[in-house]
């Protein structure tokens, strides 16, 4: 049987939209495919929110289409969109108890009071919140509150649910294990899922696909993996996760090979080919976990799958934290530039291996340097 | 049916653009300024019966500032306001002082009796002191300005509430470790007061103050009950002259006592901005 | 706070003044009217206090009580009208763009400003006979009148100017007129602090603007909304001005009649006795705005 191709659930068609002279959206065109959990990431003011609130139908767009399950959202109200939001402040309204919250879409929907009734309880237990019918809002904790708004928006039934910043008012454990109930309630209840958040560790553990939102325009879209590994612009590869950025000249670019020259580091080999404009200026990311750290004592080392003398800098430790499962440690390199390496603390006293001032010897895998060309 | 929305939709909590909600602000606005705005605009008019226009002239401003009695009711009223706002800052910042720092048996019954004079009917308070200087005998022949004494007495009573409740609302935000350390720093009671607290309450008392200036200056209810045929206020006076007729002479009194508090009120907007002191209605 | 026995002489030296101006001007003046309420006039200046209520008996005779239920009912339907046009009015200030939004409340805010008394003659002189209301209401009847000539109609009768002061309508009028920015400003207080997203939510989950309003907006801002009703109800039954000033023979309120009998009918324990009874009222509105507003709070 051959499938047909999916249609997107939401496509967002070229949009833009202006606060005044300033645009908070430019020109945006994404697909939302039905049953993703799809991440918009991005660092405060950058449009997110904007783009999240123009498919609630909150805000209307300058420019360009909205289209919901085949229909333009151009003239349709929120109150007719059929997506629901769980809101930042989870907007649960104070006045009404956590059954009468939960059921108000429906009431208004003039369905059956029995089936309001049955689908109610289903929802409160799908967010393991039986029993919490009677309670009032000032009587749950953040973190139920936040449940009685997802069970609000869930027992309607949306084609789409957005959430907007769904854990930044959670405390960080809570937040932890509210990450992976999430993912796993996408799972159960089959709806598309769209998040808003500025925190990478939410996005990349949540979410089936993330677009990398900066200035109103999409940075990257990809699945967390590709956008940590494959990052294709230095935003992205310096918003998500840690990084250190090198400027040179590509000198080398073979299609199974690539050398870059920087100043700041030295010789840079890359097992593959990046064509990129020969003798420009661009950019590598190396990042810390993928550098490998000696005592200089050891000897000069030879980094995996590259050619002699090459992905091989010498330097000094000048700072170290310990965060417990790693160390990170700042390495002052021959030529005056500071980068981060880290290690993971294998055995229990691995971080006595090294101290400040030590002298040392970096390598790194042919295949860890990103090029960026912007 | 697309004639009838607008090119580009509205957002939904976008209430302001509507057009109905427009025009519903307009007519109040409308409603709220065009009797003022006639009024002043009909002072320059050039016509008796005050009713169509027949070209500018201040002949008006000129006839009510020559009018001898209006304009020993507007000293009156000058005198009394000046005087009850002194009085009314001081005894309320008092109050208010009194109610922010101390704690005392029957504070919850003073803090309900200050507030009192703020609800209570004007027509009560103005008999009650109507009562109670018949009562007393209050002398009728002082000399100006003690003639105004009763007045002033009445008018201090119902405007340092309000002074209490403006200033108390500004030492709410006042850290009392400022004034520990001013004491730690060597500083009496005294000391520590006026280099520290009062720096502190002077927004609100200026605020206070304009504020009861104003109710002051505005008040004809109380005032109607307390002054007699030598001590008339601007008010009164213009209360007796609009009771049977409508002429531009007093249009153009009117003007002149809104220029007054339009003036107050923008420098008590300034004070407070500048001073970032709490905005205060009543 | 610091306990008043810890220094008596500051203590002293800072409540004693207002503490003895407030018994002194006020308590003993509303004292003595309240002793008064209980007395009875002999001969043309004494009064004897003689702890009779012969004069609450008399305020509950059919003339007075009429008066005071019209009072009431007056002071209501003001209330009413200033909350229906008020609230239209405090939404659109909420909602208005930052650079508006001082500019809408400092236009509802400075005609409270402007003495009362003015503002009541303005609103007279657009009311009386030859005013700019029938002025305007005449224009436009000459106007029609002289397009149904033209269209070959009988043209209407000569303009007779309405009676739109001296009556009841001008008493409802004028104190909408000077109460409107006692109801929007409590108003808008409440509907600022109310939570927008609340309102998107409500939208979100199906509701139309105005189920939103009836079912979230409205409960949520029950303080400020009982607290503008009771700040306009409270000067409004009160009103001494505008009833005297705009009201016809027909259109005295309780005010009016307590003023009579201390001006002129010289009735003084019985205007005392009314004027107790309208304080009664008062406060029985405030309290009943503090246990309201209670309620409310402790519910959210």
């Amino acid at each position: 049987m051959a499938t047909a191709p999916k249609q997107p659930i939401i496509s967002i068609q070229n949009i833009t939209k202006r606060f005044g002279a300033v645009a908070a959206v430019d020109n945006v065109s994404l697909d939302i495919m039905p049953g993703e959990f799809f991440v918009l990431l991005g660092p405060s003011g950058c449009g997110k929110t904007t783009l999240l609130r123009m498919i609630a139908g909150f805000e209307v767009p300058t420019e360009g289409r909205i289209i919901i399950d085949g229909q333009d959202m151009a003239h349709v109200p929120p109150n007719k969109r059929p997506v629901n939001m769980v809101f930042q402040s989870y907007a649960v309204f104070p006045h009404m108890t956590v059954t009468e919250n939960v059921g108000y879409g429906l009431r208004i929907a003039r369905v059956p009071s029995s089936e309001i009734k049955s689908r109610v309880e289903e929802a409160l237990a799908l967010v393991k919140l039986d029993g919490f019918g009677a309670r009032r809002p000032d009587q749950l904790s953040g973190g139920q509150r936040q449940r009685v708004a997802l069970a609000r928006s869930l027992v309607m039934r949306p084609k789409v649910l957005l959430l907007d910043e769904p854990l930044s008012a959670l405390d960080a454990k809570l937040r932890a294990a509210m990450q992976f109930e999430l993912a796993d309630l996408q799972e159960q209840v089959g709806i598309t899922f769209v998040t808003v958040t500025h925190d990478q560790d939410e996005a990349l553990s949540m979410a089936g696909r993330i677009a990398v939102i900066n200035r109103g325009l999409v940075a990257q879209l990809a699945t967390p993996s590709d956008l940590y590994e494959f990052p294709t612009n230095r935003f992205v590869a310096d918003f998500i996760g840690s990084v250190n950025l090198f400027d040179g000249r590509l000198v080398v670019d073979e299609p199974d090979r690539a050398v870059v020259d920087s100043p700041e580091i030295g010789r840079i080999y890359l097992n593959h080919g990046v064509t990129g404009p020969h003798d420009a200026n661009i950019h590598v990311a190396l990042r810390p976990e993928k550098i490998a750290m000696i005592p200089e004592a050891k000897g000069k080392p030879s980094a995996p799958e590259c050619p002699e003398g090459d992905n091989i800098a010498h330097g000094q430790i000048r700072g170290m934290s310990y965060l417990g499962d790693i160390t990170i440690y700042e390495v002052k390199l021959d030529s005056g530039r500071v980068i981060r390496v880290s290690r993971p603390n294998l055995s229990r006293y691995d971080q006595e291996d090294f101290t400040w001032d030590d002298k040392v010897w970096l390598s790194w895998h042919g295949s860890s340097p990103v090029v960026l060309l912007s | 049916m697309s004639l009838f929305k607008p090119r580009v939709p509205l957002a939904p909590l976008e209430y302001t653009k509507r057009l109905w909600m427009r025009a519903w602000v307009g007519l109040v606005l409308f409603f709220l300024y065009a009797p003022l705005i006639t009024l002043v605009a009909f002072s320059f008019n050039d016509s008796k019966r005050n009713i169509v226009w027949r070209g500018f002239t201040l002949d008006y401003y000129k006839k009510a500032l020559d009018n001898d009695s209006l304009m020993i009711a507007m000293g009156n009223s000058l005198t009394i306001a000046f005087i009850s706002t002194i009085v009314s800052v001081v005894i309320g910042a008092l109050a208010a002082v009194m109610l922010w720092r101390f704690r005392f048996p029957g504070k919850t019954a003073t803090e309900g009796a200050m507030a009192l004079p703020i609800v209570v009917p004007e027509i009560c308070m103005g008999v009650a002191m109507l009562v109670f200087f018949a009562k007393i005998g209050f002398p009728t022949d002082l000399p100006w300005p003690f003639s105004l004494g009763a007045i002033i007495i009445a008018h201090i009573t119902f405007c340092f509430p309000f002074v209490t409740m403006v200033v108390r609302s500004r030492l709410t935000s006042f850290n009392r470790e400022e004034e520990e350390a001013a004491k730690d720093l060597g500083a009496t009671e005294w000391q520590a007061f006026r280099d520290v607290l009062l720096p502190h309450m002077k927004p609100g008392l200026v605020a206070g103050a304009l504020l009861a200036f104003t109710l002051s200056l505005d008040d004809f209810v109380i005032t109607f009950f307390t002054s007699g045929p030598n001590t008339i206020t601007f008010p009164v006076k213009v209360y007796s002259m609009v009771r049977f007729s409508v002429t531009p002479e007093v249009n153009a009194a009117s003007a002149l006592l809104i220029a007054l508090t339009v003036i107050l009120t923008t420098i008590a907007l300034k004070v407070q901005s500048r001073m970032g002191g709490t905005p205060q209605g009543h | 706070m610091q306990d008043w026995k810890l220094n008596r002489a500051l203590f002293a030296s800072i409540a004693s003044a207002p503490i003895l101006w407030l018994v002194l001007f006020f308590i003993v003046p509303l004292g003595l009217v309240w002793l008064y309420s209980f007395g009875t006039n002999v001969g043309l200046t004494e009064i004897d206090i003689s702890g009779t209520f012969a004069n609450y008996a008399r305020a509950l005779e059919p003339l007075y009580l009429g008066i005071f239920v019209k009072s009431v009912g007056v002071a209501a339907l003001t209330t009413i009208i200033c909350l229906v046009v008020g609230f239209p009015v405090a939404l659109a200030i909420v909602f208005a763009t930052p650079k508006w939004r001082p500019w809408l409340l400092l236009a509802i805010m400075l005609p409270f400003w402007t003495n009362l008394l003015i503002r009541t003659y303005a609103l007279m002189a657009v009311l009386r006979k030859e005013g700019y209301a029938n002025q305007t209401i005449g224009w436009m009847w000459d106007n029609w009148s002289g397009l149904m000539t033209f269209a070959g109609l009988q043209p209407l009768g000569q303009f007779e100017p309405l009676p739109l002061l001296y009556n009841n309508f001008a008493v409802v009028l004028g104190l909408v007129y000077v109460h409107l920015p006692f109801m929007v400003l409590p108003l808008y207080a409440a509907l600022d602090r109310l939570d927008k997203s609340l309102i998107e939510a409500s939208l979100d989950l199906g509701a139309g603007h105005l189920r939103t309003l009836l079912s979230i907006v409205a409960p949520l801002a029950a303080p400020g909304i009982i607290s503008g009703i009771i700040i306009t109800f409270v000067p409004a039954l009160g009103a001494y001005l505008t009833p005297d000033l705009l009201g016809g023979t027909d259109s005295q309120m309780i005010a009016n009649v307590i003023e009579r009998q201390f001006k002129r009918a010289n009735d003084w324990p019985f205007g005392a006795a009314l004027s107790f009874l309208l304080m009664y009222a008062t406060f029985i509105a405030i309290a009943f705005q503090a246990m309201k507003s209670r309620q409310a709070e402790r519910r959210q």
